[in-house]
């Protein structure tokens, strides 16, 4: 009997150093208002893992368990989910999540707990400020903002623009106001400037009040849901000029919902399929084999979240917070969506792409450096 | 011309009032005949454009590019779904409540509102996404001096007048009609004459189910979005556009809503947060100044 408890317990000491897995935890939106931003990120990420896993684990042959868990696009729901992979399945590291209120609810949870977390896609500022446990993978508002106003000044030859915005949301809001500074900079003029609520479903009251200021672009830093809903108003109202968004444009939904209303449209993004480097085109076609779509965005900075974050605890060669931390903060490595080096914030460098909505279709234009 | 006052919301407010005025006449119905606040009523509408949404893809490749028929058929689909289910919604779970108190029904109503949504949001076929709204009927523009109507606004106020007047034409000269005036008037001593209650109150929620379901294909084809939890803010902003016209009163919820849309658009162009908030103001101030509405007459006890 007592040698029978010996052997056990042996064993378990045994599994415990030579097979147990990296339990690491992803968030996104899988269902929700941004239910295509959650699938296409728990697919980049399942597909980094499985990468992970294929080449023999991270370090010491230990492999990756990826726990995931569904955000709902809710900060409240956010937390809990947080909470639970922290306390529940004590995950050592978090990749996610998607839309920066959510983040913003559960990166002071992340920070509290020790726990390195590095969000995907959440471009707030606000996010990587909240403490040193906090990293993105994508470049953020203020950059979009400006590189959008930037386009619109520059390529599209607007003098006067308008923006229309989620009052609720912070992302929309952050987009918004940096639009508004860059252009205004450049020496153009915002002729209107306008919010509206959210989850609200006509918008037609503030397009009017818009189209009277007769603005040369309208900028809509809205998630696709809303622009699709928007850009249709706005065509039907007799707005025939280009339309300039942000990366929340980034989803097939938004040409389901806004149909040819979303033609001569243009957004910035962090990653476009077409790009030439060899990485990208590895990426896209592994993939495409895999999941039989066109990755978009989403999942191009989640697979390179959870690049970033398992190459740290690669380096760091162990499962302690602070070293995982100390890691990330070294980073150095060539991904799909670029180089990534971060900045004292914890904001990667990285450059930008324009893409346009032509036939229905996202279709790269150019590139824009930081 | 002024920024606020200026025939593009003019028309923006007609629309969304349209949509409304569909929603409210169910509640106002409902309510003249049973003294209920159905508030599963705005559910009926999100299956409105649910089965118009299933409509859509049944009948598309059926009638192949004959749009006016297409159209025709998801109206029928999606006003016969909404139909059937408030039908449903009566017989198992107001009908056993009838003689209840009616803080039962109330509380029931709530119940199977939130039955609904949750039902629809955990169903596999449906899920809590959004989904892409298809366009049934191409958009064509028609400039009308320095305003823009798409025929979408024209076929949004064409079938909600068509079908208010359809229904006043039903409660005014048809036998039934007279049964669903008698019955509002004194359920007791409708009973006396013969009518059968039960029957006049299973068609009242068929007739307002069947105009929600219109409401939500209009809805649909206006704001292409759909999700289970549309149903909750119209629902809720038709209800004041029904107390707001004097609940139980047909062309009261009908005056009701196009005041509420017009209302909301002109606040929202204001300020999009007043726009808002509207409706709710709207309803604090009914209550305290006129609590029977515009055209409502004046009840003993309300809910």
């Amino acid at each position: 009997m007592k040698k029978s408890i010996l052997v056990l317990a042996l064993l378990a000491c045994v599994s415990l150093v030579f097979a147990q897995d990296i339990k690491i935890g992803g968030i996104g939106p899988v269902t929700g208002e941004a239910a295509t931003f959650g699938i296409s990120t728990k697919n980049g990420m399942m597909m980094a893992v499985e990468e992970w896993n294929a080449k023999g684990g991270v370090f010491g042959g230990r492999k990756v368990k990826l726990i995931f868990e569904d955000d709902k696009g809710d900060p409240a729901e956010g937390a809990t989910v947080y909470t639970k992979l922290i306390q529940q399945d004590g995950v050592v590291a978090i990749v996610g999540t998607v839309m920066s209120k959510v983040t913003l609810a559960g990166a002071p949870i992340c920070q509290a707990n020790g726990i390195p977390m590095i969000s995907p896609t959440s471009t707030n500022e606000k996010v990587t400020l909240v403490g040193d446990y906090i990293f993105r993978a994508c470049f953020i508002d203020p950059f979009q903002g400006t590189v959008g106003a930037n386009f619109a000044y520059n390529d599209l030859k607007a003098r006067a623009a308008a923006a229309i915005f989620d009052l609720g949301n912070d992302y929309t809001k952050g987009l918004a106001e940096n639009f508004k500074k860059q252009f205004e900079k450049l020496g153009g003029k915002v002729v209107a400037f306008e919010g509206h609520p959210s989850g609200a479903t006509d918008f037609k009251a503030q397009l009017t009040k818009i189209l009277q200021a007769k603005p040369d672009v309208i900028y809509i830093p809205d998630y696709y849901n809303d622009v699709g809903l928007i850009a249709k108003q706005v065509r039907e109202l007799g707005f025939k000029g280009p339309l300039v968004g942000g990366d929340g444009w980034d989803s097939p939904d938004l040409v389901k919902i806004g149909g040819t209303a979303v033609e001569n449209g243009f957004f910035t993004n962090h990653y476009s399929s077409e790009d030439t480097r060899p990485i990208v085109q590895d990426f896209v076609k592994k993939y495409k084999a895999k999941y039989g779509a066109e990755p978009d965005a989403l999942a191009a900075l989640a697979y390179d979240a959870m690049y970033i974050m398992l190459d740290a605890i690669r380096r760091a060669g162990t499962t302690k917070g602070s070293a995982i931390r100390d890691a990330l903060k070294t980073t150095d490595l060539n991904v799909v969506s670029g180089r990534v080096k971060f900045d004292e914030n914890r904001n990667p460098i990285k450059s930008a792409v324009i893409i346009e909505i032509k036939n229905g279709k996202p279709v790269y234009r150019t590139t824009v450096n930081p | 011309m002024g920024p606020l006052i200026n025939p593009q919301q003019i028309i923006n407010g007609l629309q969304l009032g349209s949509i409304y005025a569909l929603i409210a006449l169910g509640y106002t119905m409902v309510y003249g005949i049973v003294r209920l606040i159905n508030f599963a009523h705005g559910d009926f509408f999100m299956i409105g454009a649910y089965a118009a949404y299933a409509a859509f893809f049944a009948f598309n490749a059926m009638v192949a590019g004959r749009t006016g028929t297409l159209a025709f058929i998801v109206l029928v689909i999606a006003m016969a779904t909404s139909a059937s289910v408030a039908w449903l919604a009566n017989k198992l779970a107001y009908k056993p409540l009838r003689y209840k108190p009616k803080l039962s029904s109330l509380i029931t109503a709530i119940g199977v509102s939130m039955f609904i949504e949750y039902f629809f949001s955990a169903f596999p076929a449906i899920g809590a996404s959004y989904r892409a709204f298809p366009e049934i009927i191409p958009r064509r523009d028609i400039h009308i001096g320095p305003a823009v109507v798409s025929n979408l606004v024209l076929i949004d106020l064409a079938v909600a007048a068509i079908l208010m007047i359809g229904l006043t034409l039903l409660v005014r000269r048809t036998t039934l009609g007279k049964a669903m005036r008698a019955v509002s008037q004194d359920k007791d001593a409708a009973r006396l004459m013969g009518i059968d209650i039960e029957m006049v109150i299973s068609f009242t929620f068929l007739i307002g189910g069947a105009f929600a379901g219109a409401a939500g294909l209009l809805a649909g084809m206006t704001y292409p979005r759909i999700f289970p939890y549309m149903g909750i803010l119209p629902g809720l902003k038709a209800f004041i556009a029904a107390v707001l016209g004097g609940i139980g009163n047909i062309p009261g919820a009908m005056l009701g809503a196009y005041i509420m849309g017009i209302a909301e658009t002109f606040a929202s162009a204001y300020n999009s947060l007043i726009g808002e908030g509207i409706a709710f103001a709207i309803l604090i101030l009914v209550l305290l100044i006129r609590p029977t509405g515009l055209l409502g007459e004046k009840i003993a006890d309300k809910i």
